[in-house]
């Protein structure tokens, strides 16, 4: 009779659980009082831990961000690094709550996987890296040579649509992480290594002679990378997707880490709104009245992040190009908050 | 007459739920049910929460396109228009081509340092217990991972290789030899070779029952090596060799033509081979020893050579108390393949569980099959060596 009435007891309990289950993301990630954040670990200017152990990188900065308009604290997140064959695991099992990790947006990703991409943190495209020895031009004089790639990537099937499109013989290398792919195009197992044109960048700082390197000219796909969080969950959806958004509204405001504060007084009726002293934007989101301007003072706006990471502040000095604002002739467009 | 029972009477009767066989009968069922509920509560609810998550499943994705490239492969394979299910084929043969080769060099390797452990001479003695000693004790991937870098780094890129007769070079991205092409000779040549190994075996037969019955020996392995070899011959000196050699030439990045055994299947055999010798070494010293000293005193008092008793008398009884952590070391030696995800060589795992799953999404359904797979590798491995372990079991009255 008592193992009966026990095993009704557990079977009750675990009943119970799948109810509590039913939570949204925004709300499990307030009480747990962490944000689980995928990024990368082994890309720079992306998502790195640096030589102190703290996490740098564009994706890292996003997730601060996400961090800085739920807590007002950026050290409350937990980094999880993931390679590219675990990373959309990780996701649909809920180890993570968002995925920010150089991640393209593609059709098939956002719907068979269970996940939605909820902007564009980083419009990219893929590119080769070849050794200057080589004497190679241009990607279509990379006839019969080997490539070394990650994979699981979209980059793995571009590069094979690429070559196969231009008649091109293609002798590829996978390897299962980027460190390794980058070691043996190094030793010279292989005559080129592809990846996106900012992880070229990001991974020839890796090479023991990084002068010896070219990045050829060709971008061969359209890359748009952004974070991406689970289906289903249309509040924290819109959370992580208007997190970008106010990064991006706010450069185009001019209000920066340095100034927020001023700005706070300013009178202009759209700085207004976006700080918060007027409306409860905000509070519509579910997260607070001041939620924009946590994340400028405590990351900063979407210029300040790029250059930080990426761009003339950074080791990798990458040109802004296409991720300038709709202002400045690049394709960086936010919509407004009101 | 016997006190007792009389003759003819029934059991004691006892009422049905208190009889032993009836009881156990119900214990098992309710067993089995618990656990048919237990694996059906458990599967079902792993398909609800991918349906309430929006997650696709179901085996569909077999017969889509795969859109990527694979660097070696035993079958063809094209990246535009081949699907994940003949990426599948190519893995799964790629894994069976390197625990194959693995497993019949771990197993020369091991017999023969395990017997060179048992030598006399104490410098090869020393040298077998030194190798099992150090290699058991590193872990595989590391030693795996040596022999990658170290099998790169010795070699020279490949605008220099070395490069050997016969139009062999050798060089960081692989040995390159020439591809025999045929040009429509060759299947009677085959033909002629196979029927040269049929009539070898039967006079191998022929000469083991002659022996048995008046003790004369026939020189079996040169008589059937000519069978085979000697009408192929003269096929060739007759009709020419049907062959032609598609000799690797420079490119202007590879070199191209001909055949090539990439650096990453070179360490990951090298590195599964020497491993798993070590452990085969230690479990045929340990069948070796197992032979009672009686056996061996016994045949050098009848005049055998040390050699000839080891042969003859002594490895066959050992085989017993060797072939069943055999079949555990070759089963462990297909699992440890699992490794060249680590140095890029294109196994199952790499191929299925890693691209195929990444691009599709369905965790559950690749890694569910590619287990399935290895459990069925595993499954024929053991059944194959329990049926030779029987057939080696002393027949006993």
């Amino acid at each position: 009779m008592k193992r009966i009435a026990s095993t009704v007891a557990l079977v009750a309990v675990v009943f119970a659980c799948h109810a509590a289950l039913a939570q949204g993301t925004l709300q499990k990630v307030k009480d747990r009082g962490v944000l689980n954040c995928g990024a990368n670990g082994q890309l720079a200017g992306f998502g790195m831990p640096d030589a102190q152990g703290q996490w740098t990188g564009m994706d890292v900065d996003v997730c601060r961000a996400i961090a800085a308009a739920i807590f007002n604290d950026v050290s409350k997140i937990k980094f999880v690094p993931l390679s590219a064959k675990d990373r959309f695991t990780a996701l649909q099992s809920g180890e993570v709550d968002v995925l920010v990790r150089n991640t393209t947006w593609t059709s098939s990703r956002d719907s068979s996987l269970g996940i939605m991409f909820t902007g564009v943190d980083y419009y990219d495209g893929q590119g080769f890296m070849v050794r200057k020895s080589l004497k190679v031009n241009s990607a279509l004089e990379l006839n019969g040579a080997s490539v070394c790639v990650q994979q699981g990537t979209t980059t793995e099937l571009n590069l094979a649509d690429y070559f196969r499109s231009h008649n091109m013989q293609l002798k590829s290398v996978t390897f299962a992480t980027s460190d390794e792919a980058i070691k043996a195009y190094d030793a010279g197992r292989c005559d080129a290594y592809t990846t996106d044109a900012s992880g070229l960048y990001a991974e020839r700082l890796k090479l023991a002679n990084a002068d010896d390197h070219i990045v050829l000219p060709e971008i061969i796909s359209k890359e748009p990378l952004g974070p991406s969080v689970r289906q289903g969950d249309d509040q924290w959806f819109t959370v992580v997707k208007w997190v970008l958004f106010a990064m991006l509204d706010a450069e185009e405001f001019n209000i920066t880490s340095k100034n927020v504060n001023q700005m706070m007084t300013s009178t202009a009726p759209e700085i207004k709104r976006f700080v918060g002293t007027e409306g409860s934007y905000g509070e519509q989101l579910g997260l607070t009245k001041d939620w924009a301007v946590r994340i400028v003072k405590l990351v900063g706006n979407y210029g300040e992040v790029f250059d930080r990471n990426v761009g003339a502040g950074s080791p990798l000095k990458i040109d802004r190009g296409l991720n300038k604002l709709w202002t400045k002739g690049g394709i960086m467009y936010a919509p407004p908050v009101r | 007459m016997s006190i007792g029972v009389p003759a003819g009477a029934a059991p004691g009767r006892v009422a049905f739920y208190n009889d032993p066989k009836v009881r156990s009968i119900a214990y098992q069922i309710a067993l089995c049910a618990i656990i048919a509920f237990l694996v059906y509560g458990a599967v079902d609810n792993a398909v609800v929460n991918m349906r309430r998550a929006h997650i696709t499943s179901g085996l569909g994705f077999w017969n889509n396109t795969a859109g990527f490239d694979i660097s070696q492969t035993l079958i063809r394979y094209d990246s535009q228009t081949s699907t994940y299910g003949r990426a599948f084929w190519v893995g799964l043969l790629n894994t069976l081509l390197v625990a194959g080769l693995g497993i019949v060099f771990a197993t020369i390797i091991g017999f023969i340092v395990g017997i060179g452990r048992l030598s006399k001479n104490w410098l090869v003695a020393r040298a077998c217990g030194g190798y099992v000693e150090t290699i058991r004790n590193i872990p595989l991937l590391l030693q795996l991972l040596f022999w990658y870098n170290g099998v790169l780094k010795a070699l020279p890129d490949v605008r220099d290789s070395y490069n050997l007769p016969l139009h062999i070079f050798l060089n960081n991205r692989g040995l390159m030899m020439p591809n025999p092409v045929g040009h429509g000779g060759e299947d009677a040549m085959w033909l002629l070779a196979l029927a040269g190994l049929a009539a070898a075996i039967a006079f191998r037969f022929w000469a083991r029952r002659r022996q048995e019955a008046t003790g004369r020996q026939a020189p079996v392995f040169l008589v059937g090596l000519g069978f085979v070899l000697v009408p192929a011959l003269i096929y060739v000196l007759i009709a020419g060799f049907p062959y032609t050699f598609d000799i690797p030439q420079r490119g202007r990045f590879n070199l191209t033509g001909g055949i090539s055994l990439a650096p990453e299947f070179v360490a990951l055999l090298l590195g599964l081979s020497i491993y798993t010798a070590a452990f085969i070494a230690e479990v045929v010293r340990a069948g070796i020893l197992a032979v009672s000293r009686g056996q061996s005193e016994a045949a050098y008092a009848l005049g055998l050579k040390p050699g000839v008793t080891l042969r003859l008398i002594v490895l066959p009884q050992a085989m017993r108390v060797i072939i069943p952590p055999l079949t555990s070391q070759y089963l462990n030696l297909t699992k440890n393949s699992t490794l060249a995800v680590a140095i890029g060589y294109p196994d199952l795992v790499q191929i299925f569980t890693g691209t195929v799953l990444n691009q599709t999404g369905q965790a559950v359904e690749v890694v569910a099959i590619t287990m399935a797979v290895y459990l069925t590798i595993s499954l024929v491995t053991s059944l194959a060596m329990n049926v030779y372990n029987a057939r080696m079991a002393l027949v006993e009255r």
